[in-house]
């Protein structure tokens, strides 16, 4: 893949995940070289246990490389402060916020406070950002609306304003659907697919929906117990990487249909 | 955010009540002085009968700004760790600060047995109480601060604290056991708390270190927001958690550390009034529950004390009693009413 190195936002380089003690490395995965393109949609997938949080709270810095280096913008992620990289990178994670009691404005602005002063004072341009914000996410009738009052699809979609409104060249979601009908499931990639396009930023999430995945996302990151590959949905299809996704003896992978099914 | 002017009438009502408490209390005690009595003693012109200026002085304004001080300076240390621990029944004294308190004010009533009679007579003075009780508390924070640095869960702080306050109690259980029973009433009535008896040189030493409590909180107001949304996001916003955990931990040391050497353990306030706030201003922005918290628990404690000395008699019941007594109530009602809890 010959692209324009200023389109990379990140890119990873031999890279090692998992945990290290003082008695033994536990090694969760190696040799991870990806890289993430400007206004794409990345979708990782792999089957329970593989390492797809691990490879996350690398990404995002929570945890440490074992080995190897990830660079944000041509620069080592640990070469950033805590606030300049809350300017690069964003989060919707999967735990519940603490307090419901937000409204949906106040709890996108939350997103604007790398930027805002020691008291966190909106200006008149982060009123603005974070309303954009709500209305790329469809948000604006629900405002004023609290925390409480939403519906879990709502309520992720508030998160997503969130990380829209913190106004990152990344956006990093982990398993954005979850708890989510069959309906909002598709609606929340979709929407994620839109932001992609429109504000051309970098979103990457992982996920457990292969056909929504399939369907919807630019580039997809498989983690194998072998490897981590990292391609078109269509090349993937063809080499045949998602037949090694599970172990075979219950569901089988229909390279027509591009979705699992149980084997009769 | 966006509606801030909403809150300006609140805000206006508020203060308004507090003055008007500020006054009740003050004309209100065991001797009556009418209002124009109260007013000529408090610009210094020239009273009826001297003694009125005497009280009003040196005994009521005094009492009445301890009030103020106690009532917002234990509201926003019971705001700050509700919000730290992400948990509505944390308050003040959750990190072991009134027990470290009552621990050192033990030592020197229940203890002056043991010790000898010397050592004793020289510390139960009221200075000797006030010195118990801060390095008390201060012994017992300084380990919950020390654990707090080393540990990376916030909840395990909690619980910390909550164990340090076993260990104390169980040591004030040994000393009470062998106290004698005048020590004992002593060391009850010092667990009663109390506003008055403060001269205006303890007051302004009081109010210095709680100015610098408030300070530290509303720098941290920020911070306070942003753990709203819990540790993992605020990191993910740049927060430097531990750092901002230990500011706000020193701020509630401050103020509820002062609070409970200079006027004792005085339970209730600091847990119930951020609720109360909260029900009443609709609203999680420490922007607006600071200052909110702060009126609030100066109106309560103000109103709790004019109940305390049961207006023309002789008699002062317990503060401690009274605050919750006449705040527990309260905050029942406003649950019922709004049938949620908002947090």
């Amino acid at each position: 893949m010959a692209s324009n190195i200023k389109n990379i936002i990140l890119k990873t380089t031999e890279l090692s995940i998992g945990y290290s003690s003082r008695k033994e490395k536990n090694i969760v995965a190696s040799n991870i070289n990806i890289q993430l393109e400007k206004g794409k949609l990345i979708g990782l997938i792999g089957a329970n246990g593989i390492g797809k949080s691990t490879l996350l709270r690398t990404l995002t810095n929570v945890q440490n490389p074992l080995n190897g280096s990830i660079e944000i913008n041509q620069k080592n992620i640990i070469e950033y402060s805590a606030v300049d990289l809350a300017k690069v990178l964003s989060l919707v994670l999967t735990e519940q916020i603490a307090s419901k009691n937000l409204s949906v404005f106040e709890l996108t602005a939350l997103g604007r406070q790398p930027y805002t002063n020691w008291v966190g004072n909106l200006s008149g341009n982060d009123i603005e950002i974070v309303n954009k914000a709500l209305k790329q996410t469809n948000l604006l009738d629900l405002k004023h609306k609290k925390c409480f009052e939403l519906s879990d699809g709502q309520l992720q979609k508030v998160m997503i304003a969130r990380a829209l409104a913190q106004d990152t060249d990344l956006i990093i979601l982990d398993e954005p659907t979850t708890h989510l009908d069959m309906y909002h499931k598709a609606y929340i990639l979709k929407l994620l697919q839109k932001l992609a396009k429109e504000t051309n930023k970098t979103i990457l999430f992982s996920s457990h929906e292969i056909d929504l995945t399939i369907q919807l996302c630019d580039t997809l990151i498989v983690m194998t117990d072998n490897e981590v590959v990292s391609d078109a949905p269509c090349n993937l299809i063809t080499k045949g990487t998602f037949g090694s996704l599970f172990p075979n003896d219950l569901i089988a992978f229909n390279e027509k249909t591009g979705s699992f099914r149980v084997k009769k | 955010m966006d509606k801030k002017n909403t809150y300006t009438k609140p805000f206006l009502v508020l203060s308004l009540i507090l003055v008007i408490c500020f006054f009740t209390n003050i004309s209100l005690g065991s001797v009556y002085i009418p209002l124009k009595g109260v007013f000529n003693s408090l610009i210094g012109t020239a009273t009826e009968q001297e003694t009125w200026q005497h009280i009003i002085q040196n005994y009521r304004l005094p009492k009445a700004i301890t009030a103020i001080i106690v009532g917002s300076g234990l509201g926003i240390s019971g705001l700050l760790m509700q919000t730290l621990f992400r948990n509505p029944l944390a308050g003040p004294f959750v990190l072991g600060i009134s027990s470290g308190a009552s621990l050192g004010v033990a030592i020197v009533i229940l203890g002056s047995g043991i010790f000898g009679g010397i050592f004793a007579s020289l510390f139960i003075s009221k200075w000797g109480i006030v010195l118990a009780a801060s390095l008390g508390s201060f012994l017992v924070l300084l380990s919950v601060l020390m654990v707090s640095i080393k540990v990376r869960d916030t909840m395990a702080i909690l619980i910390i604290g909550l164990m340090f306050a076993s260990i104390t109690a169980a040591l004030v259980s040994v000393l009470s056991y062998f106290g004698s029973a005048q020590q004992l009433q002593q060391y009850i009535f010092w667990g009663f708390g109390s506003l008055g008896n403060l001269s205006w040189d303890e007051i302004f030493i009081f109010f210095l270190i709680f100015t610098v409590g408030i300070v530290i909180s509303i720098t941290s107001i920020k911070s306070l927001n942003t753990l709203l949304l819990g540790e993992n996001y605020a990191k993910s916003l740049g927060l430097n958690i531990k750092k901002s955990r230990l500011t706000i931990i020193i701020a509630t040391s401050l103020l509820a550390g002062t609070i409970t050497a200079f006027a004792g353990p005085i339970a209730f306030i600091g847990l119930a009034i951020p609720h109360l706030t909260r029900q009443v201003f609709n609203t999680s922005n420490h922007k607006i529950l600071l200052p909110a918290v702060f009126l609030f628990g100066a109106i309560i404690m103000l109103v709790c004390d004019s109940i305390a000395q049961l207006p023309n008699s002789d008699f002062t019941l317990p503060i401690n009693a009274i605050t919750s007594l006449v705040g527990a109530p309260v905050v029942i009602w406003l649950l019922v009413r709004k049938r949620k809890m908002i947090f």
